[in-house]
């Protein structure tokens, strides 16, 4: 072993030491992830399943009900009030107890029979995503309604459109989401345990020792990025493992494409954390750093807002995330089962993201210490 | 407690905001910049959606169907297929979102009035475009139906159903986005803005100084909590004048209102970062803990992205001490629903619950450190 391979693995055995000596701290390494994906894994949910809906039925024949049941059917819509007047409709939606509120009005069943029948559908626009999709859904209940009326359940004539999924058949929300939710746990805790690392030795003055022992710049990095790094991959596997077991979420692709693509994005979490400790003066401000950095990486990741629906500008932006690379990872290889021939952008990216970085960070630390600050 | 005594730890804690310019300019242009920042770049609404095409009609009437997808605004033609195996690669790959197939003889049927099946083939794994996706292309080919089949003998159907939205009639994303956003971002503002204030002078060694003089706890606490409080009143002030003036958000309801819950919601999310400042001692674990424990749960608890009413009844327990969840509901009711303290006093309940909760604990903690 050379010296200074010496040196490293002396220096990541204190590391490992200092990190596993605290009760908090462990249990902030090994138990927060764990409690964060089992939480935040049943909290990703935008299904649009039983929506809560209020219904005001003027007309009561077995036409209004058969209506109603079509809407019960589906799964998308559950009636969670029956109201004698419109105006509790109101109510409903400004309280918030309903989302959807149905109105059919007195005469609904002999305008049907005459072929000009309507109905009253009022939605809360305030959840704009859910109300879009609740809304395409009731228009094609009543539309299928509609023709069932006029073929007596025979396909009618003219264009019959047959819809399938892919990969996620049920179109269940969570699938797509619980992978999300690694990729920012795992990139919260590398930023957790390493934003601070640096800014905190210099504060409290045990930098100086460090300066003293015969350890280079690049070598005092790698001893504080690489025991970070061993436990951000054993978080990794653990919350996988989870996600696989406890959520049911598929794992189609081979954890062979994954495991290059998880090392490399821990390595880019690492890089941004020790680049934000070392440009940092006080923990106060690697703290606020901290902080303005995880916001946009994790809202301009495509986590819960599809980046093609962005602004092209901030499109280009999210080039420069390594969240927004590795999510596209993940849920290629969990959900589609692709490998590198679809994926190598995203490995290229990751990769010169992480060495970007780590690169700087170094470079910044080293000239710091040269100047003698 | 005595008023004078409170009003000078404010002061002595507001002269210490000022000399530090640099992290006070950040506590004012933070949560504004913020709300620009993402308010332009957040956008639910699905459009353009990728349209791969397999064609083998190669027809008028497949060729009017495609230019039905498209004239929608909602498609726009991404790829062209060969063959139906390609479908895979098409998808797997991101080139397409929803891949039509048109069979051979999808021209002949619609001419002889009869069935003519089409196939849609949609990328599953983003379950919310895809539902999106497939409801536009549900209600194109309704559309093209009453359109082109009516000659054929097709009818008019005999219901028509009348949608409105209310509160956000356009059904634009930002209306929704912004005043949660407003809602998410002071949470985690005010985390940070009194997460290392007791822990601070704990590691630097004022903490004895303060000791030593006769101000009670209390009056520290709510002293030290009083010039962020006016801070976080502002910063929401800027937020909510940026949303209404540069997005163009409806403001419906009171702004009265609005300030005072906003205070209430203020006093009780700086009172916690002031527990976890005091009670952990440590700037380094103080972070940590404000991160943990304010970051994730405002961004994905609160109502914010997901529907609290579609977690399991375990998880929607656990929100409700979530502060965030509240002020979210407040920030929405007001803005785009115009509601007042009718609907809105639940949470003003919790808020009050969660406030003194905040307060008490941070007092508590502050004890500990002084005995």
């Amino acid at each position: 072993m050379s010296p200074a391979a010496l040196r490293v693995r002396e220096m990541v055995a204190k590391e490992l030491r200092q990190l596993f000596r605290d009760v908090r701290t462990r249990g902030m390494m090994f138990v927060a992830p764990v409690v964060q994906l089992v939480v935040f894994g049943y909290a990703v949910n935008s299904d649009i399943r039983d929506t809560p809906t209020i219904v005001v039925d003027r007309d009561r024949t077995v036409e209004s009900r058969a209506l109603l049941d079509a809407f019960t059917a589906s799964g998308y819509f559950e009636i969670v009030a029956i109201a004698e007047t419109p105006a509790a409709i109101v109510a409903a939606l400004d309280h918030g107890h309903a989302m959807v509120g149905l109105e059919i009005p007195p005469g609904f069943a002999r305008d049907l029979a005459a072929g000009r029948a309507t109905v009253q559908i009022v939605m809360d626009g305030t959840q704009s995503d859910a109300a879009t999709t609740a809304q395409g859904y009731a228009q094609r209940i009543t539309r299928a309604f509609a023709r069932d009326r006029v073929t007596g359940g025979v396909t009618p004539a003219g264009p019959d459109l047959r819809l399938r999924a892919w990969y996620n058949p049920n179109l269940e929300s969570r699938v797509y989401n619980v992978p999300g939710v690694i990729a920012i746990v795992i990139l919260l805790m590398a930023l957790l345990l390493t934003s601070l690392a640096v800014v905190r030795e210099r504060e409290i003055g045990t930098l100086d020792q460090l300066r003293v022992s015969p350890l280079r710049p690049g070598e005092l990095i790698l001893g504080k990025t690489l025991p970070v790094g061993l436990i951000a991959l054993a978080d990794l596997a653990l919350i996988s493992a989870i996600a696989v077991f406890w959520f049911e979420i598929p794992l189609r692709g081979s954890p062979v494409v994954l495991l290059p693509g998880a090392i490399l994005y821990i390595l880019a979490g690492l890089g941004f954390g020790l680049l934000i400790s070392t440009v940092s003066n006080t923990q106060q401000e690697a703290f606020m750093a901290m902080f303005l950095f995880l916001l946009p990486a994790i809202i301009l990741s495509g986590f819960f807002y599809p980046i093609s629906s962005m602004p092209l500008a901030f499109q280009h932006l999210t080039l420069l995330n390594p969240v927004r690379h590795f999510l596209g990872i993940v849920r290629a290889v969990f959900l589609k089962g692709e490998g590198y021939a679809t994926l190598w952008p995203q490995f290229v990216a990751l990769t010169a993201l992480a060495s970007a970085s780590l690169g700087v960070a170094v470079w910044r630390f080293a000239r710091r210490e040269a100047r003698g600050d | 407690m005595n008023v004078h005594r409170l009003l000078a730890v404010a002061r002595k804690e507001a002269i210490q905001l000022r000399r530090d310019p640099r992290s006070l300019a950040l506590a004012f242009a933070l949560p504004l910049a913020l709300v620009l920042f993402f308010g332009y770049a957040i956008s639910f609404d699905v459009k353009n959606i990728e349209l791969g095409v397999l064609d083998e009609s190669r027809s008028t009437a497949s060729r009017a169907l495609i230019e039905a997808f498209v004239g929608s605004g909602y498609f726009t033609v991404a790829t062209r297929l060969d063959r139906l195996d390609d479908a895979g690669a098409v998808l797997g790959g991101r080139r397409a979102t929803l891949v039509l197939v048109i069979p051979p003889d999808f021209a002949e049927h619609l001419a002889a009035g009869r069935p003519a099946p089409l196939q849609a083939l949609l990328d599953g794994s983003d379950a919310s475009t895809a539902s999106i996706a497939q409801n536009y292309a549900d209600a194109v080919v309704a559309q093209f139906s009453t359109t082109h089949a009516a000659g054929a003998g097709g009818r008019a159907l005999p219901l028509d159903s009348r949608i409105r939205i209310w509160y956000n009639e356009t059904l634009q994303s930002r209306n929704m986005v912004v005043p949660g956003l407003v809602a998410v971002i002071m949470s985690i503002i005010a985390a940070m803005l009194t997460a290392l204030t007791i822990a601070r002078e704990w590691e630097r060694g004022t903490m004895e100084q303060l000791a030593a003089t006769p101000v009670h706890r209390l009056e520290v606490v709510l002293g030290k909590l009083l010039p962020y409080v006016v801070i976080g009143l502002v910063d929401v002030a800027l937020a909510v004048v940026a949303g209404v003036f540069v997005f163009g958000v409806p403001f419906r309801g009171s702004v009265l209102l609005l300030a005072g819950l906003t205070l209430l919601f203020l006093l009780g999310v700086l009172g916690l970062g002031m527990f976890i400042s005091a009670a952990v001692k440590s700037q380094l674990l103080a972070t940590q803990a404000a991160i943990l424990t304010t970051y994730l749960p405002a961004l994905l608890l609160s109502g914010f992205v997901f529907a609290i009413a579609s977690m399991p009844a375990a998880l929607r327990g656990i929100t409700y001490v979530v502060p965030a969840r509240y002020y979210v509901a407040v920030t929405k009711g007001i803005f785009l629903k115009g509601v007042g303290v009718d609907v809105l006093w639940v949470d003003a309940v919790a808020m009050i619950v969660f406030a003194s909760a905040g307060i008490a604990l941070a007092v508590a903690a502050f004890r500990k450190e002084l005995a």
